[in-house]
């Protein structure tokens, strides 16, 4: 989601972000949070104290300070008995982060796997991404962005275990060494981690702390099941939605039907009587759009009373956008010039040998995440109180802060477990918090005094808009017979996802969001003119898992493959010749993926063809060669074989699943009836009987390979997405003998 | 008062009957296990059995339950059942969850699906799908799933 860039200017952007909306400040919560926090889980032993002077305002005696980030008492807590608990400083909504995080931590610490815990964090600064300085499950960071960080925390705990031994024995610490869980001397003599934390935590915190050599690994590396593996097979497994408080009350939301509109009138009589209905609230929504709060006993009340609503809307004040309309008016806005983020000579193209013309169209689409969005929020005079599935903490308690009239240090995020996210998690509004806390100001105003819980129908979900932008793509390229590229002429229109967001400043430059760009040209040595346009729409959009990439590694990957088709070249072989002795990582991702498939080596089922696309996203190279056919004139997929490229790669099964399950999501945008769209404003499409994602019966064989490397682990979130629809539609391509320019592929 | 028996246990609940079995269970219950997805029978999450059959609970009104047997993901699971622990034992082994909110409808529908077959018989590739149609995971576990069903149904042999 973001690619490199100085992000040390990022938390003050995120302020001036919150600035905008009331004036406050995000700040660190008080210290005794943690306390808190742990004194309610039963491992109250084994806190290990903030560094003293990290906390104090007394410069005299400071010396230097741990950042929160660097603390391991808002990370680590060992009880008597052992057990390890690790908190997680990200949101986790399937990609295993719950499960790697504490793996690199473990490692250092040298502890047991399997007394090794995981919980989720809040919005305390601890719990910043350590580079961003900022609250963020994105942009396949985690890994990337905390590997050193957890390693670190890992390495001071096992070093202040490792000192409380030696006090305990009186021997020096260098004669000691640690072992699974264990601190053992030289005479045999050894004592749990457990029997020593409490001494520990009396102890400082070191600020240099020596980490392992990366071949004495080992948990980091090992292929290894998921902590929440037994939960999650059992329904014990609590997520947002689960989050139940004594008294806590429902509500669901009538929406508009157009974005931003309001109610022109409202007769909530029948609402108001049925059973367990207890309120029924106007309430200021998302984008200055005005709704009614139905608030129960539980959803199903709320929503007989939603239905008994009698509500009309005022539009007039707000576009109404059509998708039919739309595409003709980009195409119409693709003719005009425009800001270029490349500019190459075009001079080459009328008097190439060959030339190729192409349009490419993509959909909205909805994150469409199988747990609904929700909150909980707990109101009392001076404090709100959280629990959601957030991707950005620390902005969801700012702008709870802002709705609720508090102090953000009067606001605590408790981030719950999540069904799915995709990035929906992370709205450039916090519309999901900046609701569910509207509507819980309102009930508590109108004498309310319970938790409510802020829930959203499938159909809310799907119609709420922020959805990866609908794109038109335009190239024009010049080539010879070799397949040299002369001049490539490309233009895209959509619209800006960054622009109005805390990333704008470092990320949309001279009117160009690099969101909408990302994954074009690079890395091939293209002569390339990109023009870019930004249309504004009454559409909400956001990040989607692999945002740009979405798009772009589509349009590149197929134009390649277009034109080493026109030049009789292998896809493959043509890949590797532009590739040339650079972007080893590629090669070695596509080469794998190559050898493992048996492409160029085996021959293929009668009526079935291969496909091949790779890209870089997030820093991570995913190739994937393909087999697929056409049935029914319908366009299979039945095989998947990937080479995957991310460094070391902290738990291998993990990647694994994260490249089975963003290539199957990528299958989803290529299968009819993947696609938002609007009609006179609306959105058409409300359910999974209307909007297509994969079921088993679409999903291919799949066989995950990984390029060995001992580099510093880069994320996996994402990459695996872009890469699947290029490399389905280049074996589309090759069955047919027509291009496929269309998103949700359409053979007719 | 409408007379429910859920996981073996009865309990009189008074609500409307035309009340979906999964707000019941969810909001006056707390047995959160069962999760709601689509609430209209199209995504699978919210899947029970009745009377050892699979259904969704979101569309399935408490009136058509009385005097059924109703078992949820937690009963399932719980070791009392065969097939359901071979099942959930398979999914943990599998390591099939990503976020995990679909298994419980996975595992409920692949329960069902498991049972139903004659006795010492193998599901084959595309019993296992058609089975599993009506079961949406949008993290794409779905690789795992057909594993983790093939496996259970080895081990049930």
């Amino acid at each position: 989601m973001l690619p490199n860039m100085d992000y040390s200017e990022l938390p003050r952007a995120l302020q001036h972000m919150l600035e905008r909306g009331r004036s406050t400040s995000v700040q660190a919560l008080p210290r005794r949070s943690f306390l808190k926090l742990t004194g309610t889980l039963g491992l109250a032993v084994g806190i290990f104290p903030h560094l003293a002077a990290a906390q104090s305002t007394d410069a005299g005696e400071a010396p230097i300070a741990l950042k929160p980030t660097e603390q391991p008492s808002a990370f680590v807590q060992i009880a008597p008995n052992g057990e390890v608990m690790v908190t997680i400083n990200r949101l986790e909504f399937g990609q295993g982060v719950q499960t790697a995080l504490p793996m690199i931590l473990a490692e250092e610490l040298d502890a047991d796997w399997n007394l090794v815990r995981s919980q989720l964090g809040t919005n305390d600064m601890a719990y910043v991404d350590p580079l961003f300085g900022m609250h963020l499950t994105g942009g396949s960071n985690t890994i990337k962005n905390s590997f050193t960080q957890y390693r670190e925390l890992g390495a001071r705990v096992r070093a202040m275990l490792l000192a409380a031994a030696a006090d305990r024995w009186n021997v020096d610490v260098s004669a000691l060494r640690t072992e699974a869980g264990v601190v053992l001397a030289p005479d045999g003599r050894k004592l749990g981690y457990g029997e020593l934390s409490e001494a520990a935590m009396a102890l400082p915190v070191p600020q240099k702390i020596a980490l392992k050599d990366p071949k004495d690994f080992r948990i980091i590396g090992q292929p290894t099941q998921r902590l929440d593996a037994q939960a999650k097979s059992s329904g014990q497994q609590s997520f947002g939605i689960d989050f139940k408080l004594p008294g806590q009350l429902t509500a669901v939301v009538a929406r508009p039907p157009v974005f931003g509109a309001k109610i022109a009138s409202l007769d909530d009589s029948a609402a108001r009587s049925v059973k367990g209905v207890k309120a029924v609230l106007r309430v200021p929504l998302d984008r200055g759009a005005e709704g009614v709060a139905v608030v129960a006993d539980g959803y199903w009340q709320a929503s007989q009373g939603r239905n008994a609503l009698k509500v009309e809307w005022d539009t007039s004040a707000v576009e109404k956008v059509d998708s039919e309309k739309q595409l003709a008016q980009f195409r119409e806005i693709a003719n005009r010039p425009g800001p270029r983020q490349f500019d190459a000579d075009m001079a080459p193209l009328e008097a190439a040998p060959l030339s190729l013309e192409a349009e490419f169209v993509f959909p909205y689409l909805a994150h469409a995440a199988m747990e609904p969005l929700n909150c909980t929020v707990r109101l009392s005079d001076d404090r709100a109180e959280i629990w959601m599935g957030s991707q950005s903490a620390g902005l969801d308690a700012g702008v709870a802060a802002n709705v609720l009239g508090l102090k953000p240090e009067q606001v605590v995020v408790n981030v719950q477990t999540s069904g799915g996210g995709f990035g929906r998690r992370f709205s450039s509004s916090s519309d999901t918090a900046m609701e569910a806390c509207q509507i819980a100001k309102a009930a508590r105003a109108a004498g309310l005094n319970a938790p409510v819980r802020t829930l959203w129908s499938r159909e809310d979900d799907m119609r709420g808009g922020y959805y990866r932008p609908t794109h038109l793509h335009r190239a024009r390229i010049g080539f010879d017979k070799e397949g040299n590229v002369l001049a490539w002429d490309h233009t895209i229109v959509g619209q800006s996802i960054l622009t109005g967001t805390v990333f704008e400043k470092f990320q949309v430059k001279d009117g160009i969001d690099a969101a909408t760009t990302e994954g074009m040209r690079s890395p091939y040595p293209l002569p390339m003119r990109l023009t870019v346009h930004h249309p504004v729409a009454n559409v909400p959009v956001l990040w989607w898992r692999s945002v740009g990439s979405t798009h772009t590694a589509f349009v590149m990957e197929t134009l390649l493959d277009d034109i080493a088709r026109a030049t009789d070249q292998d896809p493959v072989a043509y890949r590797m010749k532009m590739f040339g002795n650079e972007h080893p990582r590629h090669r070695d991702a596509l080469q794998l993926a190559v050898d493992k498939s048996g492409y160029g080596s085996r021959a293929l089922a009668e009526g079935r063809a291969w496909g091949v696309a790779v890209h870089e996203s997030f820093s991570s190279v995913v190739a994937y060669v393909v087999e697929a056919s056409v049935v029914d004139g319908q366009p299979k997929l039945h095989r998947v074989t990937a080479g995957v490229h991310c460094n070391l790669a902290v738990n291998p099964r993990t990647v694994e699943a994260q490249v089975q399950g963003a290539a199957i999501m990528g299958l989803s945008t290529c299968l009819a009836g993947s696609e938002i769209t609007l009609k006179d404003g609306v959105v058409e499409q409300g359910n999974f009987s209307e909007f297509t994602v994969a079921r088993i019966t679409d999903v291919p064989e799949f066989d995950v390979n990984i390029v060995p490397s001992a580099d510093a682990p880069t994320g996996m979130g994402e990459p695996g997405l872009p890469p699947l629809a290029p490399a389905f539609a280049n074996a589309i391509s090759r069955l047919t003998g027509k291009p496929v320019r269309q998103m949700p592929f359409n053979l007719a | 008062m409408i007379t429910l028996n859920i996981n073996g246990n009865q309990h009189e609940v008074d609500a409307d009957p035309e009340t979906p079995i999964l707000w019941v269970l969810r909001d006056t219950l707390g047995m959160t296990g069962t999760k709601f997805g689509c609430g209209a029978a199209l995504c699978g999450a919210c899947t029970i059995h009745l009377d050892g059959e699979a259904v969704r609970s979101c569309s399935t009104p408490l009136s058509a339950a009385e005097g059924l047997n109703i078992t949820t993901i937690e009963k399932a699971t719980d070791g009392s059942d065969r097939v359901g622990a071979a099942v959930s034992a398979a999914w943990v082994k599998h390591d099939v969850a990503q976020c995990g909110y679909c298994q419980s409808g996975q595992i409920m529908s692949a329960t069902a699906f498991l049972a139903s077959l004659p006795s010492g018989s193998q599901p084959t590739a595309s019993e296992i799908d058609t089975a599993m149609e009506g079961n949406i995971c949008r993290c794409g576990t779905y690789t795992r799933i057909r594993a983790a069903i093939a496996d259970a149904a080895s081990n049930l042999v």
